[in-house]
């Protein structure tokens, strides 16, 4: 399958990139890893007519970390996440980077591409929201910080204006007793999740002080699951407690009835994903070394 | 130079052999494989970045190169299945297929294979969780699975954990 015919043009910095794409106008592309691109572009789902091609600036492609928060550059791709210090110190980061598609993808996937796509199934969406995330978007008057909440604003849609980049993606580490966990439902690794779901908790002397739960590929954009959290607010987390917020995570989601399911099944997905993933992330919280795998059917 | 935009010019290394060439630059890896270069050792299965069976690897990353364009390349050292013998030799992940009939109809088998050469540089001692995982992104449809997996493992028990 090909594309609709475009034209290349290939970037030696993002500022060359910027400066191409105040030329060459709204509907021009940037290409980094490709691996969502290209398959719209061969489905002829995308046909811009101009491609300004990031994949050969190797100084963006870094994970950096700086007073308590790590920097992942437009070029950081999703097998250099797996093995970085970031996911290392946070291991929800991990369980995303190492359980996207497959090992080829992953290879050239970035973590920018996926933010600046906003596909609904995308795996990095609910992982980051369940973090403190900002992006940064360079234009050209100069660069802003938009918080990953207030730049997903629907399906495929991003607040990221014509004319700018996604520098890079900043996220803070937790503080305190944090610990998360990401694990999605997948017919097999190549295709989209059915579900997913993101969990960060706090602990406070023995209590859960703050929770954070984002639904992933139930919804235009990652759901925020707060009726779960409430539930898990103040408490001790254990099997029951953890049920209890899957139970409340079926009140929190809205699924449609697709291939990947009937909305009925996904909503005990999401329950049982929730309650799951809540019980990894405490653990975690408490240091234990968990690992953890999406499951495939 | 090329004549337009839409057209780009490619030097690149694949299995050893410098290449350069004009193409255009929607041009897929895999087509510029095949078509160009006339290595269709190198297999268009699904096309749609789902099987596999194209799977190359690109400055030792590998990638399903229907979903590259070629000039994602340009620079790069490309390793095909027709790269994977040495002087005559088969890879030990060639010989291992063959030994443990890590093919039936053999389709998938040049993206199999690459995807297991990936994982042994990786992971010289996989156990078959690892196997299953680093094969996860290729697809069998005759599902020989089992028999793969063999020829994986003994390919890694062959090269003696690297």
């Amino acid at each position: 399958m090909y594309p609709r015919l475009f034209s290349y043009h290939r970037a030696a910095s993002l500022r060359e990139a910027a400066g191409l794409l105040a030329e060459l106008g709204p509907e021009a592309r940037l290409l980094a890893g490709g691996q969502s691109l290209i398959p719209l572009m061969k489905l002829r789902l995308a046909a811009p007519p101009s491609l300004i091609d990031i994949g050969h600036i190797p100084a963006i492609n870094y994970v950096k970390s700086s007073n308590g928060s790590f920097a992942f550059g437009a070029l950081a791709r999703h097998a250099d996440i797996e093995k970085s210090d970031a996911a290392a110190r946070i291991p929800i980061l991990h369980d995303c980077a190492a359980g996207i598609a497959d090992v080829q993808v992953r290879n050239w996937g970035t973590l920018v591409g996926s933010i600046a796509e906003a596909d609904p199934t995308g795996d990095w969406a609910p992982v980051l929201l369940a973090l403190d995330t900002q992006v940064q978007c360079q234009g050209a008057a100069g660069e802003r910080a938009v918080p990953l909440a207030d730049f997903i604003r629907d399906a495929f849609t991003t607040a990221l204006q014509d004319g700018e980049i996604i520098s890079e993606v900043r996220v803070a580490s937790p503080r305190g007793k944090s610990g998360g966990a990401y694990i999605a439902f997948k017919r097999c690794a190549p295709v989209y999740a059915s579900a997913s779901v993101a969990a960060q908790v706090t602990m406070e002397e023995g209590v859960c002080r703050d929770a954070r739960i984002y639904v992933g590929a139930i919804g235009l954009t990652p759901v925020h699951a707060a009726n779960a959290e409430q539930a898990l607010r103040g408490k001790a987390i254990d099997q029951k407690t953890a049920a209890a917020a899957g139970e409340a995570a079926m009140s929190d989601i809205d699924p449609q009835s697709d291939q990947r399911g009937s909305a009925e099944y996904k909503r005990a997905l999401v329950r049982g994903l929730t309650a799951e993933a809540i019980q990894v992330a405490a653990r975690r919280a408490a240091g234990e070394r968990v690992e953890v795998a999406h499951h495939y059917a | 130079m090329p004549e337009s935009a839409t057209r780009v010019s490619l030097k690149l290394t694949v299995n050893g052999k410098p290449v350069q060439a004009e193409t255009d630059a929607r041009t897929l890896l895999v087509e510029f494989l095949r078509d160009e270069l006339d290595l269709t050792g190198t297999h268009i299965g699904c096309d749609t970045s789902f099987c596999g069976a194209c799977t190359v690897l690109v400055n030792g990353r590998s990638a399903k190169s229907c979903t590259l364009f070629a000039v994602q390349a340009d620079g790069a050292e490309v390793l095909t299945v027709e790269g994977l013998i040495r002087d005559g030799e088969l890879h030990p992940v060639q010989q291992a297929f063959v030994d443990h009939h890590g093919l039936q109809c053999g389709f998938c088998t040049p993206g199999m294979m690459l995807s297991a050469v990936q994982l042994l540089e990786q992971k010289p001692n996989p156990t078959e969780a690892d196997i299953r995982k680093g094969l996860a992104g290729n697809c069998c449809r005759c599902t020989g699975y089992q028999n793969i997996t063999k020829s994986v493992a003994a390919a890694a028990a062959k090269m003696g954990g690297r």
